[in-house]
């Protein structure tokens, strides 16, 4: 067993928990802080189902974002889209036998590796180009891109430069599952593409990438507009009535 | 000391966004409340000696109470789609006027002083701690949003900026750097019952004064009526609404239209205000308590129905919050709501906007109006910002954008929309809203006001609009004031209810 196999194999379970329990708490958070007043941006859907369909349309077509600046939108969701089907692609490392759906996936994960990149070349050029957004953009911002385009172009030049033991790496990931270490090929370009991704895993509980889970908590989003029909009151709001009127 | 001079920026046939101007507005801010203004609140006098400590507590304590707050501070990414939503920011160019930068004077200090990335890479994460300087931009630039909403339409993930506005306003409170403007009109609902300080009295006198001149004016006695126990309605409308113009002329129309559909109705001397700034400086007391007043009113008189006048902000608050502050509306099952609720009549919306009342009526039949009276308008319609983007009237989502403009169609020939992306949800705030319509703030103001300037000048010139119907109280104020810098007339700014007033049929004389 190599020292490089131990570590990436410490790495990921740590990066596994810090993302997972990380993300447990953030969650519990949100949901545990009350929202006392109702202030869906309106209109509004008037009901759950129509609140459900709203943010559906939030998460997968970017609704607002659409209205709000085509370029970001169209970045933006080449991006995200393209990351979805890379992600569904490298099931196929955790899954034994593959499921089927995941083998059709394949080669639009391979397509979608580009897809990613120029994506996220579009929204980092803006943040050069584009005055205002260069004025709002902090170091970190740069970082993120920076991260995920590593992730991307390191994921890309394994496919088409330097190949790797993709069999080999897969016993790696199915053994870390059934907590079995086995060796993980020593290939610099998969060094660089675990690390990266590992890093992210970790970064994602402390950093903007909070947006993921926190749309869902969105009250401007995710609230019903019916205050005059049901009578809407956060504990410590409650707690008011109950001294004095 | 008198506000400094300015330009009124120019009106372009194709608005564009402006390049960013650094400080270009870092004079603005408003008077600071003085100290009596704010102990009368609850808040300090002044500027505590330890106020980093006490404004950093503050906002943990917000963080526990508003998940909105939480989430916001945490969830932006620095995308840019919200950069050129802001009418303050088209108006100025001052880069702090971008929603997510001024959100960003209080993310930088969350993240210092909250979050893990911020206390161990600060530079990173554009982490910075709540020194004099920062607290100085947020009193300017907290002061320099309306609260409007217009950039959480825009946003992917909802991210309020008025969220952000109010709860920095209450740090800067509970501090004792509160604003003047906002904290002295609070002081003045709970001492005398409305805004304008208009005592019960001076009211009734008021009150007496505008029959008489409907009578002049129409050879009908019109009631408006005070203090009436056992009336059907209660009326809660602005107290602008009493003397100011163009506001006394929708007073006037929704007298008229309970006259013509003769429902028995009152205004309460208690509750003389719809109006809850409470709101603008994000303090759930204050907001709780202004509002309080409305439902012990209508406990007092019996009331079976309350209903709002034509105002923005206030229609919000009784729209959104009335429910849940003080049990006005429906569907609530613990005493303290049911006591009211029992007392309301369910068939009708409670609350109710006055609109709402009024295009009910219309599509029963029960109002009848000349038309023609109001030919002498060509008339478009601004949407207010919090009945646009924070409320609804009638039963389907956007109702608040139908119900007033089929009411002006009802009531004129002549309707023009104004461009598509400055109306309905997309609205130009008037540049007064959220607690600034204040002197001292008045090149805020007038910058502010360009976006809707630019659409309004669209339609003067192409389709001769005269007359621009709104119904909001603060917008009226605000326009009438700064239509003028922009070389339109200051009268062409007035409500719905006055085109109402105008057209409506009063029956036999």
């Amino acid at each position: 067993m190599s020292a490089a196999t131990i570590f990436f194999a410490v790495l990921f379970y740590a990066a596994t928990a810090i993302l997972v329990v990380g993300l447990a708490v953030k969650i519990v958070d949100y949901a545990r802080t009350p929202a006392p007043l109702k202030i869906p941006t309106t209109p509004a859907p008037t009901g759950a189902g129509g609140v459900a369909l709203r943010m559906l349309r939030e998460v997968a077509l970017f609704e607002s974002l659409f209205k709000s600046n085509l370029w970001i939108w169209a970045f933006g969701i080449l991006f995200h889209g393209a990351l979805l089907l890379v992600l569904l692609r490298h099931l196929r490392y955790f899954t034994e036998p593959v499921w089927f759906w995941v083998g059709w996936v394949q080669p639009f994960g391979l397509y979608a590796g580009f897809a990613m990149v120029v994506g996220l070349a579009g929204l980092w050029g803006r943040r050069f180009l584009v005055e205002r957004i260069r004025y709002i953009s902090t170091p970190s911002d740069h970082l993120m891109l920076a991260l995920l385009a590593g992730i991307g172009l390191s994921g890309l030049a394994m496919k088409f430069l330097m190949h790797t033991d993709i069999v080999a790496v897969k016993a790696f990931f199915l053994g870390l599952m059934r907590f079995d270490v086995q060796p993980l090929p020593s290939h610099p370009g998969l060094y660089v593409h675990l690390t990266l991704v590992a890093l992210l895993m970790i970064v994602f509980p402390f950093s903007k990438l909070l947006h993921a889970p926190g749309v869902f908590f969105s009250p401007s989003r995710n609230q019903a507009d019916n205050p005059r029909e049901q009578r809407h009151l956060a504990p410590w709001a409650a707690e008011m009535e109950k001294s004095k009127a | 000391m008198a506000a400094a001079e300015f330009t009124t920026p120019e009106m372009k046939d194709f608005p564009a966004i402006p390049a960013l101007q650094r400080d270009a507005m870092a004079e603005s801010k408003p008077y600071v409340a003085a100290e009596k203004i704010n102990e009368a609140l609850g808040f300090p006098g002044e500027l505590v000696p330890d106020w980093e400590s006490k404004a950093i507590d503050k906002m943990g304590d917000l963080l526990k109470k508003y998940r909105s707050l939480k989430v916001y501070l945490d969830a932006c990414v620095h995308c840019g789609a919200c950069t050129d939503k802001c009418h303050y920011f088209l108006g100025t160019g001052d880069p702090k006027n971008m929603p997510v930068a001024r959100q960003d004077l209080m993310r930088g200090v969350y993240r210092r002083h909250f979050t893990l990335a911020g206390k161990l890479f600060p530079k990173l994460v554009g982490a910075t701690e709540l020194t004099r300087d920062v607290l100085d931009d947020w009193y300017k630039y907290y002061n320099q949003c309306s609260e409007c909403r217009r950039c959480s339409v825009f946003c992917p993930y909802g991210i309020d900026t008025a969220e952000i506005t109010m709860a920095g306003r209450e740090i800067l409170d509970s501090i004792g750097y509160g604003q003047k403007y906002s904290n002295e009109i609070i002081g003045k609902v709970h001492k005398i019952g409305n805004n304008l300080g208009l005592p019960g009295p001076a009211l009734a006198n008021t009150l007496e004064g505008l029959e008489e001149d409907v009578k002049e004016d129409t050879g009908v006695d019109v009631k408006f009526p005070m203090d009436v126990q056992g009336a059907e309605v209660l009326l809660v409308t602005p107290s602008a609404d009493f003397f100011a113009e163009p506001h006394i002329d929708s007073l006037i129309g929704y007298g008229k239209v309970f006259h013509a559909a003769g429902i028995s109705w009152t205004l309460s001397s208690k509750a003389s205000e719809a109006g809850n700034f409470g709101m603008f400086i994000g303090n759930y007391d204050q907001l709780r308590k202004i509002a309080m007043r409305i439902r012990e009113a209508a406990l007092e008189l019996g009331v079976k129905r309350i209903v709002v006048g034509e105002c923005g902000h206030a229609w919000r608050v009784a729209y959104s919050f009335w429910n849940t502050l003080t049990g006005i509306g429906a569907g609530g099952n613990d005493p303290f709501a049911v006591q009211l609720q029992s007392q309301l009549d369910h068939r009708y919306k409670q609350p109710a906007h006055i609109c709402e009342v009024t295009w009910d009526l219309i599509q029963r039949g029960a109002l009848k109006f000349d038309k023609d009276a109001n030919d002498h308008r060509i008339v478009t319609f601004h949407d207010s910002c919090n009945v646009a983007r924070a409320s609804r009237m009638g039963d389907a989502p956007g109702g608040q954008f139908e119900i007033p403009r089929n009411i002006i169609r009802a009531v004129a020939n002549k309707y023009v929309e104004m461009a598509p992306g400055t109306t309905r949800e997309a609205t130009f705030c008037c540049g007064g809203g959220g607690g600034l319509l204040t002197d001292e703030l008045i090149e805020l103001r007038v910058k502010g006001a360009l976006p809707r300037m630019e659409a309004l000048k669209q339609v003067v010139d192409q389709q001769g609009v005269n007359f621009m119907a709104t119904i909001c109280a603060i917008c009226k104020a605000q326009f009438t004031k700064v239509l003028p810098y922009y070389k339109f007339n200051r009268g062409m700014v007035g409500g719905v209810h006055q085109l109402v007033s105008t057209a409506i049929r009063l029956g036999d004389k």
